[in-house]
């Protein structure tokens, strides 16, 4: 079944199409990656499916329904969740308030102003739950601004899956990480593969190829190409724009 | 408990103890700056919920405190003298006020909103400024302070004193509990990163709107007291320097910590009074000192109370 459903988006800055006609469909369960050049139109293709920003035409569906108008948080509330590439979290709250936070954000009302927020159990067990789940169990309580690169980078991770996404957006995940924390961010997106469906940008194409079970090829705002990772690899056009020795 | 409740109780206490003193010593305008500083610290309070905890540079503030100080005058003039009913009149204007230019200025940014909340401020000044029934920029005296319960109980200077400390207490308390609830942590969060907010489903603009409004009530609240503190109302409550004067106690105090704002606030009056009382230029040594806060310990008095005191995060 579809579940997301990317109909001639089309997005211009000025003479400039950073998406330029582009049509994508990703299958519900799937780990699909999205991959291309710099410049490509990756990250502007993830903040217009994200609703961060309107595309000039073209349809997207979700679910079957056209969330194409939709603003961000309605799209989270209907289950498309994002992780950042420049990773972009809460510096002064503790790993667990990250994710709390974002549970909170589909737990009920949040003109609450009585009760301490940090005493409400069922918001911090789930976000523990999430925490425990990306490997971040033991450092809950730590300022999300004093962990690691790569412990931000999963907790990034972790706050977009408290929002109990059926479809997630990851931006680079892997992003400005070293052998050892892109290591450890793999296993956690393989772990999920099948759990949560996901839209995969990535640079490093051995985890492309190792994770996928689809791959599209973004070049000049259009995908030129979408297949089986062998199939991609073996795909004289991709080949030719992309790949280029670097899988030879 | 933290380091920051028991930082601000201990503030509460010691202020509570000044009229006894001030009677030892015989010197009951010690009672009088007290009030001062406790009415001011309800402002600052205020002030830090939004810019502290928002993040939004509000520089129209004094306007709220005006609105409180006109609601005395206005609803003495016309026989309501009850401090309560005051305090709810102020605290409505207010709320009306801060709903109308909180939905235009929250739309902008940065230093644009810094500029739209001082446009917004200086309309409220000239508005009081040439509301000629209330005596234009000259302003208004009043006959008498405010009742309660049907007596004139706060015309003694040291009970008025334990009202106002008793709204200080209230405005503290209330707010504690708002910025630890889930409210506060939105609104936090909004501070931190707006764009992760609307990743994860909030829209920031509704608790803005919401801080903006309780903040503005607030101070409106310590508006009515100020009124009743000089028995004078005047479109001078309202200035921009006064807007100015009330991020500078934020500054001093240490920004998003309430403690820090109440601190802010009480050195600021009593510096004022201190440094006035040795010359005429005393604005120079404040300004000497607020650099030297700024220089070396950009928390504020806050910050320099938590370096002292390692381990024990407020």
């Amino acid at each position: 079944m579809t579940l997301l459903q990317v109909e001639n988006l089309r997005k211009s800055y000025g003479a400039l199409a950073v998406t330029d006609g582009l049509s994508l469909s990703v299958a519900e369960g799937e780990l699909h990656a999205i991959i291309g050049p710099n410049g490509a139109g990756k990250t502007t293709l993830i903040a217009q499916l994200s609703g961060q920003l309107a595309p000039d035409s073209g349809t997207v569906r979700f679910g079957g329904a056209d969330i194409t108008r939709l603003d961000m948080a309605s799209r989270v509330r209907a289950g498309l969740a994002r992780s950042f590439q420049i990773t972009t979290l809460m510096p002064a709250m503790t790993a667990l308030e990250n994710v709390a936070l974002a549970v909170q954000g589909r737990s009920g009302s949040s003109f609450r102003f009585w009760r301490p927020v940090a005493r409400e159990a069922a918001l911090n067990d789930q976000a523990m739950d999430c925490l425990a789940q990306v490997g971040l169990a033991d450092r809950a309580g730590r300022p999300a601004g004093a962990m690691s690169h790569g412990e931000k980078r999963q907790l990034e991770l972790a706050v977009a899956l408290a929002c109990r996404p059926r479809l997630l957006l990851l931006d680079e995940p892997l992003a400005g990480t070293g052998p050892q924390e892109a290591e450890v961010l793999v296993g956690l997106l393989a772990a999920l593969r099948g759990e949560v469906t996901m839209v995969l940008i990535e640079h490093d194409m051995e985890a492309v190829f190792a994770l996928a079970d689809r791959v599209s090829v973004l070049v000049y705002g259009q995908i030129i190409a979408s297949g089986t990772p062998g199939a991609i690899r073996q795909d004289p056009a991709v080949r030719a724009a992309y790949l280029g020795e670097e899988a030879c | 408990m933290s380091a920051a409740p028991k930082a601000a109780i201990a503030l509460l206490v010691l202020m509570a103890l000044v009229p006894p003193l001030a009677a030892a010593i015989g010197d009951p305008f010690l009672t009088v700056i007290a009030t001062r500083m406790a009415v001011f610290a309800i402002a600052a309070l205020s002030l830090d919920l939004i810019l502290g905890y928002g993040a939004l540079v509000s520089f129209g503030h004094a306007a709220y405190l005006g609105l409180g100080a006109y609601a005395v005058a206005v609803c003495a003039r016309h026989g309501i003298t009850d401090l309560v009913v005051q305090m709810a009149a102020g605290a409505g204007a207010a709320a009306v006020f801060a709903a109308v230019s909180g939905a235009i200025s929250l739309r902008t940014r940065g230093i644009y909103f810094i500029m739209i909340t001082l446009a917004f401020g200086q309309m409220a000044y000239f508005f009081f400024v040439s509301l000629s029934a209330y005596g234009g920029d000259d302003g208004t005296s009043l006959a008498a302070r405010s009742t309660l319960l049907g007596r004139d109980w706060l015309e003694n200077d040291t009970a008025f004193f334990y009202v106002v400390l008793a709204c200080l207490a209230l405005a503290y308390g209330g707010l504690h509990r708002l910025v630890h609830a889930r409210f506060g942590r939105v609104l936090i969060g909004t501070r931190e990163s707006e764009l992760r907010m609307r990743a994860i489903g909030y829209r920031p603009f509704r608790y803005r709107l919401a801080a903006y409004v309780i903040s503005g009530m607030i101070c409106a609240v310590a508006g009515v007291l100020l009124a009743n503190q000089t028995e004078y109302v005047s479109p001078a409550y309202m200035a921009w320097t006064r807007s100015g004067e009330l991020i500078v106690m934020l500054l001093l105090g240490g920004i998003g910590t309430l403690a820090g704002a109440m601190a802010g606030a009480l050195v600021t009056v009593g510096l004022e009074e201190l440094l006035a009382g040795w010359s005429e230029h005393w604005r120079l040594g404040f300004g000497l000192i607020l650099l030297a806060v700024v220089l070396w310990s950009p928390a504020g008095l806050a910050g320099l109370v938590r370096r002292l005191l390692p381990g024990d995060r407020a």
